[in-house]
């Protein structure tokens, strides 16, 4: 039989116990307000934008007349940038990733590098615009392009391409290369049989969440001379002659979806920035697909791969 | 220190390895100290001492395993037979070693494959890619490491659904396939229990038939069951080898008796 002497807590217990609550509450409130914050926010978007979400507001073209204002050339070109951005920066940041984790040698020139690479992944983004102004714009004179656009967002990315890459590279456990190199395999085949299929769930990650860093970017656009109003589509990707692709459209000019939504937030109808909650709805749920995927990626991974 | 060869010198059974006034260093840190070996073809050598001492260094020094990181120095000769090429020679391709000589990890590490994938894995690196071919060897070499009948209907689910032991003798078998004439076994049951250390160490005894062995092992009693030739490591020297009986019942050296009659280590 317990005995009520034996369970009775000190006093100095009591207090801590009660200090124990309050910081638990504490931490609760904290995460309710930013909760409600961010549910606040996306009501608010819902509300406005939500009724303006209709097939005509994806395949019309943005208007003087709030009611006749359409998404099409914004949602193609966000398309269109982000298939440039990741054409140059995936393979680019991957390789680079390989060579620092597994090939360079470790001494102060790479530490210097993989401090530049951190320092890198956080300069505003509209320097970023800058360089991509003076360096792909007026150097090597490719326009106010998509091309241009493309490469500033990869430049944009490129430093956490390769930091999430090689951070997956390194969680591959050394006993499995060595588990390779005992075999006789090169360290090629060790790098291309295990490690990186082993990292391809982090790289994969890493790649989404950078990508969906890039779609929601417009002052490094906005800084190389996107358009903020255009009413018409680039070149067709394709055509009927051979060799039926082209890449016409990678010169041309184009908007991105987080501009058009600049655009009209600064005007002064209503009815344009009701509009604006409408695209910004459409940006939201093309960044929370990307990061779905990530997440799905990620867990198949998972089950695929275990030590 | 006395350094005796485990084998005397143009005596059956014949010699697989010499070891050679080999040194090692961990960039300044010297791990091995003037090791003089001689291991027996087809025959099970075990290395013991205790933690430290510099057992597995030496094991990992037989497939260069050392080169795969920066900093690190062999000094002295590691003599293969029967070519007597010195498999340290910065001219030797540590692939070229690697491709003879097999290695068993002490923790189980299967590559996150197919059972089937993780022991041809090794032929396909050597080119083989015939089905049949692969079929073949797959199952010969899963046969040999006493595998077979508990896997072979299930050869294509990852191997990580193996228990313990199955993976290790897994891993024995992912060496086996590339017909290796020499294996190196880096305490290859400290993770395993009982009954599955007891299944490897019979198939250690079959191995040896045709195989040539260099155990690494904490535990004395295992050294005696597996090991003909023993040889015992004490900070970084080999203190003594010899016959396995001898150097348990009978040793020479004043630490080789204490550290098997557990009175250190």
């Amino acid at each position: 039989m317990p005995s009520s002497t034996s369970l009775k807590q000190p006093l100095s217990g009591a207090s801590q116990k009660r200090l124990d609550l309050l910081v638990s509450l504490a931490g609760l409130l904290a995460m309710l307000v930013s909760m409600v914050v961010l549910l606040l926010l996306l009501a608010g978007l819902v509300v406005d934008g939500g009724p303006y979400l209709s097939w005509k507001f994806f395949t019309s073209y943005p208007s003087r007349f709030p009611e006749a204002a359409g998404i099409l050339p914004a949602w193609v070109g966000t398309l269109l940038v982000m298939t440039v951005t990741a054409v140059a920066a995936i393979p680019l940041g991957i390789a680079a990733a390989v060579h620092l984790e597994e090939y360079a040698p470790k001494n102060w020139l790479t530490d210097l590098i993989e401090i530049n690479m951190a320092n890198l992944a956080g300069v505003p983004s509209i320097v970023y615009g800058l360089l991509a102004l003076s360096l792909f714009v007026y150097q090597l004179r490719l326009g106010q392009s998509i091309l241009t656009a493309g490469l500033t967002l990869a430049l944009l990315i490129l430093p956490i391409v390769v930091m999430t890459t090689r951070e997956a590279l390194r969680a591959v456990p050394q006993s499995i290369r060595e588990a390779a190199f005992a075999l006789g395999a090169t360290k090629w085949q060790t790098i291309r049989h295990h490690a990186l299929p082993a990292a391809t769930g982090g790289i994969l990650t890493g790649l989404i969440l950078a990508l969906s860093r890039a779609i929601g970017e417009s002052a490094p656009l906005m800084t190389i001379g996107a358009l903020s109003f255009i009413a018409f589509l680039p070149h067709e990707p394709w055509r009927p002659d051979f060799p039926f692709v082209s890449f016409e459209w990678l010169l041309d000019p184009f908007t991105v979806m987080p501009i058009q939504m600049f655009n009209w937030v600064s005007r002064p109808q209503e009815a344009f920035h009701m509009k604006a909650a409408g695209a910004g709805l459409v940006l939201m749920a093309m960044t929370l697909a990307m990061n779905g995927l990530a997440i799905y990626l990620r867990a198949r991974h998972r089950k695929r791969i275990q030590w | 220190m006395v350094n005796c060869p485990a084998v005397p010198v143009n005596s059956p059974p014949a010699i697989k390895a010499e070891v050679k006034q080999l040194s090692f260093y961990y960039g300044a840190a010297q791990a091995l100290r003037g090791i003089n070996l001689v291991i027996a073809g087809n025959q099970a050598t075990a290395l013991i001492g205790p933690s430290g001492c510099g057992k597995t260094t030496c094991l990992r020094c037989f497939n260069r395993m050392h080169d795969l990181y920066p900093g690190n120095r062999y000094d002295g000769q590691i003599v293969l037979y029967p070519e007597r090429v010195n498999i340290l020679d910065p001219s030797i391709d540590p692939l070229a070693v690697r491709m003879r000589i097999g290695m068993v990890f002490q923790k189980p590490n299967p590559f996150p494959k197919s059972l089937y994938e993780n022991v041809a894995y090794g032929l396909r690196i050597r080119g083989v890619n015939q089905r049949s071919r692969l079929d073949d060897k797959v199952e010969q070499a899963l046969r040999e490491a006493a595998l077979w009948n508990e896997v072979k209907d299930r050869l294509h689910e990852p191997a990580f659904h193996l228990s313990g032991g199955q993976q290790q003798r897994l891993c024995i078998a992912r060496a086996l396939a590339t017909d290796p004439e020499f294996l190196l076994f880096d305490e290859p049951c400290s993770a395993l229990d009982p009954t599955a250390t007891a299944r490897i160490e019979e198939l250690l005894a079959d191995l040896k038939q045709r195989i040539t062995i260099l155990i690494v092992t904490h535990n004395m009693q295992q050294a005696a069951r597996v090991s003909d030739y023993t040889a015992f490591m004490y900070q970084g020297q080999l203190i003594e080898a010899g016959k396995t009986e001898t150097i348990f019942t009978n040793p020479a050296n004043k630490l080789t008796e204490d550290y098997v009659t557990g009175r250190f280590g």
